[in-house]
């Protein structure tokens, strides 16, 4: 699909798709290689407490307040950022996939009803109902992912939507019902393959979403409390935000990176895969 | 005597005036959106309800934590409550109980979740109404100015600024201002609605909760700067190309005026469908920052909630701030059809 490599390599010669690409290796580079790293993994007290950036070699980004190495925080936390933004996204991208396309589909009543279904949902306020859901469920890494998909999902349902109203009309869903394809087989082989542009851009925001979420969540206290994610270093690090602000700002500098990152990729795969558009 | 039916059928409606604009299009746009809002409550009832019943243990389990209890007085328990009844009828009583804004007790605070709710909301309100207006206002000027100056050095300047304030999470912005102006600075107040034990009245008073509320609103509305910001600009720039904004600098008028006055006007409308799914966003947003800035209103609460596992108070809360928001989509929709009267109202 859309030539593979050309993509990417398309994507690389558009300025904010070169540098958003080049962070996001950045950080997927440090999720492969925490373990490689910091093998003792994030919560080992490493050294001596608050100790600032620079003023050991030894540990490059400082220790939090309790001596815990803040840069195997950074890099064992990125790999729990990354895993639930994308869990979380590819859960969201199925459910919104499919209400988006029955709708488009079959259009009538039961357009009717998971359109209303989905303006609903649009209508809570989301943070407000992932903080219930992990609040009442209990905080783990699934229910999170669970809370995040959930009220997530309604923007992709739309954007399928209006997908499929548009490409149902065409020649080529003509012929294939005329040959006789049941409904499934169109919607999911004919008629998918074909919106897969719009689905991957917004895929792209939708991970850094489902990153800020959380985020958030980890920062109120409400993370999976067996992992260390960058919203939990932020949240410890706030009790000491007076005195030591090094331990707040490390693990916030590299959470705007990548959100910034996966937003500047999804611009330039907007531009890549719809040139026509570029004008605009 | 098909004529004689007209006739009649004719008098009878201009007797009844009020019949017929009944059966017009505004009324029956009206019952649609009510019909809309009632589903949106509906599914928050349905969708707290499957959440507690999904939880671990039920309301009995969490009293029975807490005193010793022997079995036969958990199932008198479960009786009472209504917990050993089919879960259809148990999903009944407690849309009732909703549908009555009888929310339970919280154990937290030892009064009813209603009241406790009540006297929370009009901070929150004022966080997320003062955030709306800013945003709005703030962005709508960045988008115009960019749009004025497409493709100049502040166009981009500007476009830049908007990819920060889009791409960093409401709390790292918190954090940071109260790094920047109440820790290194000293100039704002780090925390709290008011000055405790000023007991500060009339415009003191006001002048106290404004430098409060500074910081949280600010960092409340960031992100909307940013979204208004780049749908007012596109929004601008599709509107300068048209026919009429043409006309209008044709006939002479002044730049000022053709942007502000012809322009701006259209290039307003989708700004002002973003405020109804702004102020969703925002009630969530108040969570963190009323939790951060120390502030008594909702957010605060359903955070204390969580940690206390109060869930009447917590769901009660949720219920409330859907109920604002659907009431405020409401009426935005009403006010988006008197500003545009091309909106179908079909």
């Amino acid at each position: 699909m859309f030539g593979g490599q050309f993509l990417l390599w398309r994507l690389v010669r558009h300025p904010s798709g070169l540098v958003g690409l080049t962070l996001i290796m950045l950080a997927i580079a440090m999720a492969v290689f925490a373990d490689w790293f910091y093998a003792s993994g994030p919560w080992t007290l490493a050294g001596p407490p608050r100790l600032w950036p620079g003023q050991d070699p030894s540990f490059p980004l400082g220790t939090d307040s309790l001596g815990r190495d803040l840069a195997a925080g950074l890099f064992h936390g990125a790999r729990v950022s990354l895993a639930v933004g994308i869990a979380a996204a590819a859960v969201s991208v199925v459910i919104g996939t499919v209400v988006g396309g029955l709708s488009g589909y079959y259009g009538g009543w039961l357009d009717d009803v998971l359109m209303r279904l989905t303006d609903a949902m649009q209508t809570i306020p989301s943070f407000l109902s992932a903080i219930a859901i992990v609040g009442i469920l209990g905080p783990s890494l699934s229910t999170i992912i669970f809370a995040i998909a959930i009220v997530s999902w309604p923007m992709i349902a739309r954007l399928v939507r209006a997908e499929f109203l548009r490409l149902r009309t065409y020649d080529f869903v003509q012929s294939c019902k005329i040959i006789g394809m049941s409904d499934m087989r169109i919607i999911f082989w004919q008629i998918l393959p074909n919106c897969m542009a719009p689905i991957i851009v917004a895929s792209s925001v939708l991970v850094a979403t489902a990153i800020i979420v959380e985020a958030s969540l980890s920062f109120l206290g409400l993370g999976d409390p067996n992992v260390m994610s960058w919203g939990t270093i932020l949240g410890n690090g706030r009790a000491a935000l007076r005195t030591a602000w090094y331990m707040t700002a490390i693990p916030a500098v590299a959470l705007v990176a990548t959100v910034l990152s996966l937003n500047l990729v999804g611009d330039a795969l907007n531009d890549v895969l719809n040139p026509r558009l570029k004008e605009r | 005597m098909s004529d004689l039916t007209t006739a009649a059928a004719t008098r009878e409606r201009s007797a009844l005036p009020g019949l017929r604009f009944l059966l017009g299009p505004l009324p029956r746009y009206v019952l649609r959106r009510l019909s809309q809002a009632f589903l949106v409550m509906l599914l928050v009832v349905v969708g707290s309800f499957v959440l507690v019943k999904m939880a671990p243990g039920d309301l009995v389990d969490v009293l029975a934590g807490n005193a010793d209890m022997t079995a036969d007085q958990m199932a008198a328990l479960r009786a009472r409550y209504g917990l050993d009844q089919p879960i259809w009828l148990q999903l009944l009583r407690y849309m009732y109980s909703l549908a009555t804004l009888d929310f339970g007790y919280s154990p937290l605070n030892a009064a009813p979740v209603l009241d406790i709710i009540l006297a929370r909301w009009p901070v929150t309100a004022l966080l997320v109404a003062s955030s709306v207006l800013i945003s709005m206002t703030v962005g709508t000027v960045l988008g115009v100015v960019a749009a004025r100056n497409a493709g100049n050095p502040l166009d981009l300047s500007i476009s830049l600024l908007m990819l920060l304030f889009y791409a960093t999470p409401t709390f790292i912005i918190a954090i940071g201002f109260i790094l920047v102006f109440s820790v290194f600075l000293g100039m704002m107040p780090i925390a709290g609605f008011s000055t405790v034990g000023a007991d500060y009245t009339g415009l003191r008073y006001v002048w106290d909760v404004v430098t409060h509320l500074t910081m949280p609103v600010l960092a409340l509305c960031t992100f909307f700067i940013a979204i208004y910001g780049r749908i007012g600009r596109a929004a601008m720039l599709e509107v300068l190309t048209l026919d009429y904004v043409r006309t209008a600098r044709a006939k002479g008028l002044s730049e000022r005026r053709v942007i502000y006055v012809h322009a701006l006007r259209n290039a307003m409308l989708p700004l002002v469908t973003m405020a109804g799914l702004q102020v969703s966003s925002l009630v969530g947003g108040a969570v963190l920052i009323e939790t951060i800035f120390g502030l008594p209103g909702m957010g605060r609460t359903a955070f204390d909630a969580v940690f206390e596992r109060d869930t009447n108070l917590l769901l009660g809360v949720v219920f409330i701030s859907s109920l604002s928001v659907v009431v405020v989509n409401f009426v935005i929709d009403i006010l988006y059809m008197a500003l545009d009267p091309r909106v179908e109202l079909a």
